[in-house]
């Protein structure tokens, strides 16, 4: 046995190996040693003051958040999974799962794949607390998928349909095919300018600040915390 | 909802900023829930213990008792506290569940106690966390069984009455499963053990030879040959009285074809089948050699012993569970002996006037040897014979010691497993219902919602604000955020059944002309009482569309609707956790399905369910053509009250 060389793991030697230890009453290894690799990764955020100063919240907002945020996920990060299963809660209709991901993306400002609480607390205060120009800064951030500073048709119908996709299937009118696409058009043409096909993040803006309906729908996220 | 939704609505709604700039309508303005002053600390007091815990770890849960306005009928003003004049030592466990999202069951508490305090807390027991379930389970079902074992014993005392209808067969039936619910049952019982048993020692007793004390030279002479017809007449008594029970149990049972194939009474025919097959069977030698044989299936009838021992019942069981390992213990045991047998017969060839003259003759040392027995019959001569026979018997220990325990460990893990695996699946459809049933729950809350008009900015009148104002901060914000994603898409929710209605409806050949001759009604308190259109007749209403467009059908139809149909209300705001359907919140939600008197019969029934279809107060301001499909009842005050409208 000793002498098979490392190498060798043609089945004769694993038959050989095995029936040694069959011979010998050796059993295999136990996995014991995997249970302890258990990962005890554990994100602790910044100090609370240090939070204060970056975002916009108050030290009682912060405590609020965290403390919500860290009975549901003591570890302290959130991964794309646990993010999806939390967002499909609010849309028990349809499949949330898609625009969860391009949600997680957003929020993800580092791309480490985890959402930690000082992403989540910049991205809401950005969204709660931020100007409008924020805001929208932020809508557009989550639209260019690829993060390259214009939002091409493909985007956007992507980002469309997942929104589709969360209204589900039983809705009024009911859901046609071309629906996204009709309405990925619409939004070029309100906010290309220059028809160039693609819609930057000036363009993008000025759009959007001319859009009454949009302005007025900003005091939306004047009071959710 | 789970635990921690009520955490992440805020960052749910914060979301929504990636639909504003793509709404192509305005989106809604947030509700205007007051803002809640922070977080505090409440201090519940049980029984003298303070408890302190934040206020939104007790909200997590809005429909138990802690979570809902339910707790303020046990505020104390003067202390400031919820007092609770329950077990402190309970609570504990009731509190943390607040606090982690998992019920564990205490081990040292009594399961009924511990029930009771989850019933006076609105906790259902599914709630019980994934580690102590089983055994809370177990507990309570031995608890159960412990209950059910005193009703048992309290009935079997009195025995249960039959209802005073019952047939003979069912009396009759009743006394052969039963046999302690009558005397003459009991009698009958007894009868038939008895003479099974007689039955039995005759069978043995007519081989023992007898001295046959007629003849000289004194031969022994079995004692069935001695006395022939002592006992062909005990044995035709007692057949005679078993096939009359055989009928008799034929006649009484519920579903003959199930009795006929059930395993006792193969056994009673093939006790009694004997007897009559020799009756016919003519006298000559060659046949009633093959009939000697039958008289072994007589034995058979110690078996119908069986229903009267549980022991032997539950015997047969456990062997029928076991029939894998015992096959495969027998099947290991003949690989053996046919390998030992072989060696033997072939270590042993060469020696003359050896017992081994065969390889199945040496199957039987081979048995003998493994088993131990080691009669002695046949023994090895030549010395290989004579290692491989010792090598046989050492092996023989191991081949029949192994499997034994662990058929039994195997029998009994195999039989927990079951108990287990099926507890685990019936606990999987229960959650899988559950969540089933939370989803809808949330979309039929939402749905009502809209017809409730939550939606419209500044309701009209009284009667409907309190209906939205009774919904909690939380479902407020959660069904602006679903409204939000409706107005960014431009197409509403619906549910299944209006879905696929529409769907009839578009088939038949686009009658949308339904909203018009809603903003035609006056908008008020009137409006409201109007009729609901109740979702059974709308769904006759198409189906009868669909089959004719026929006037008569039309009518029908109206008469079905003025009867007024009650439906009950969907799961409002108390859903998710709590399976059964919540009872309505309050009068003014209570939704009935009154339908408009349509008076004008010639009316093509299409159209008749427009009529039925509930008005939207303040529906002035849509803008948008979206066309409401509604079929859940809008709140109607009084319900006596029915307008009558016409098309």
């Amino acid at each position: 046995m000793n002498r098979c060389p490392r190498r060798c793991r043609s089945p004769l030697g694993q038959a050989a190996r095995s029936l040694y230890q069959l011979v010998t009453g050796s059993l295999s290894p136990d996995s014991v040693e995997d249970e302890f690799e258990l990962s005890t990764v554990c994100h602790r955020p910044e100090g609370l003051e240090q939070l204060q100063e970056q975002t916009k919240f108050t030290r009682k907002e912060l405590q609020v958040l965290y403390r919500g945020f860290k009975n549901e996920c003591p570890s302290g990060i959130v991964s794309e999974e646990n993010f999806k299963q939390i967002y499909s809660q609010f849309f028990p209709q349809g499949d949330s799962s898609t625009y969860a991901a391009f949600l997680f993306n957003a929020f993800d400002t580092n791309h480490d794949g985890s959402v930690s609480f000082e992403d989540f607390v910049a991205g809401l205060s950005v969204i709660l607390r931020g100007t409008v120009d924020d805001r929208l800064n932020w809508a557009f951030n989550l639209y260019d998928l690829n993060k390259d500073g214009c939002i091409t048709k493909e985007e956007m119908l992507d980002i469309m349909k997942s929104i589709y996709d969360m209204m589900g299937k039983y809705t009024y009118p009911a859901l046609r095919e071309e629906a996204p696409r009709e309405h990925v058009e619409n939004f070029f043409q309100k906010m290309d300018r220059n028809k160039d096909g693609v819609v930057t993040i000036e363009e993008f803006i000025e759009s959007c600040q001319k859009d009454e309906n949009i302005m007025r729908s900003m005091q939306l996220f004047d009071n959710v915390i | 909802m789970a635990a921690g939704v009520a955490t992440w609505l805020p960052f749910a709604r914060a979301a929504a900023v990636g639909w504003l700039p793509l709404a192509q309508q305005p989106l809604p303005p947030a509700p205007g829930v007051k803002a809640t002053r922070g977080d505090e600390v409440l201090v519940v007091n049980v029984s003298g213990r303070r408890f302190e815990t934040w206020k939104n770890t007790l909200d997590r849960y809005p429909d138990t008792l802690l979570g809902s306005s339910e707790k303020e009928f046990f505020y104390d003003a003067d202390s400031g506290e919820y007092f609770f004049d329950r077990d402190p030592d309970m609570f504990r466990h009731v509190l943390n569940f607040y606090r982690t999202g998992r019920l564990h069951c205490p081990r040292q508490e009594c399961i009924q106690a511990f029930d009771e305090e989850l019933a006076f807390y609105g906790l259902v027991p599914e709630l019980v966390g994934d580690c102590c379930l089983e055994e809370y389970r177990d507990r309570k079902k031995e608890n159960a069984e412990r209950l059910a074992e005193d009703e048992e014993a309290e009935q079997a005392g009195d025995g249960p009455a039959l209802p005073a209808g019952s047939s003979l067969r069912q009396r009759l039936w009743r006394a052969f499963e039963n046999p302690h619910t009558s005397t003459a049952a009991l009698v009958f019982y007894y009868v038939t053990g008895f003479f099974i048993a007689v039955s039995v020692v005759a069978n043995v007793v007519e081989t023992i030879p007898c001295r046959g004390s007629a003849r000289r030279p004194p031969r022994e002479q079995p004692c069935g040959e001695r006395f022939p017809m002592a006992f062909f007449c005990m044995d035709t008594a007692c057949v005679l009285i078993f096939t009359g029970e055989y009928l008799l149990r034929l006649f009484a049972a519920p579903s003959r074809c199930r009795f006929l194939r059930s395993v006792m009474s193969l056994i009673d025919v093939v006790a009694i089948l004997p007897y009559y097959i020799g009756l016919f069977v003519p006298k000559n030698e060659d046949v009633s050699g093959a009939f000697v044989t039958l008289r072994v299936f007589r034995v058979f009838r110690i078996f119908k012993f069986s229903r009267h021992s549980q022991g032997l019942r539950i015997l047969g069981y456990t062997l029928k569970s076991c029939a894998s390992e015992l096959g495969f213990l027998l099947f290991s045991l003949t690989m053996a002996i046919i390998i030992f047998a072989t060696v033997m017969f072939y270590a042993e060839k060469g020696t003359n006037k050896t017992n081994f003259t065969s390889i199945p003759a040496a199957f039987w040392y081979t048995i003998v040897t493994m088993t131990t027995l080691g009669y002695g019959d046949m023994v090895p001569s030549t010395i290989a014979g004579k290692i491989f026979g010792s090598i046989c018997s050492l092996s023989g220990v191991l081949v029949i010691a192994l499997p034994v325990p662990v058929i039994v460990s195997n029998f009994s893990r195999i039989y927990h497993q079951n108990q287990r695996a099926d507890k685990r699946r019936a606990q999987q459809k229960v959650r899988l219902a559950r969540i089933r049933l939370a989803k809808s729950g949330t979309t039929n809350a939402f749905l009502q919602y809209k017809q409730n008009g939550g939606l419209e900015d500044s309701g009209s009148g009284e009667e409907q604000a309190l209906c939205v104002r009774n919904r909690s901060a939380f479902e407020h914000q959660h069904h602006h955020l679903l409204h939000c994603l409706e107005k960014t898409t431009c197409h509403e929710f619906t549910d299944e059944l209006t879905f696929s209605e529409a769907l009839g409806a578009v088939s038949l050949g686009g009658h949308t002309s339904r909203s018009t001759s809603m903003s035609s009604q006056p908008v008020g308190p009137s409006s409201l009482l109007s009729s609901c259109c109740p979702r059974r007749a709308k769904r006759r209403a198409i189906r009868l569309a669909n089959s004719t467009a026929s006037v008569s059908r039309g009518s029908m139809q109206e008469l079905d609707t003025l009867a007024g149909l009650r439906r009950s209300p969907a799961p409002q705001s108390r859903s998710s956790l709590n399976a059964k359907p919540h009872d309505s919140l309050d009068l003014n939600c209570d939704s009935r399905d009154f339908v408009a008197a349509i008076i004008s019969i010639p009316t093509p029934p299409a159209n008749t369910p427009d009529e039925s279809q509930p008005s939207s107060p303040g529906g002035g301001g849509r803008t948008s053509s979206t066309l409401r499909n509604s079929s859940l009842g809008t709140p109607c005050l009084l319900p006596e009250t029915v307008k009558i409208s016409s098309l």
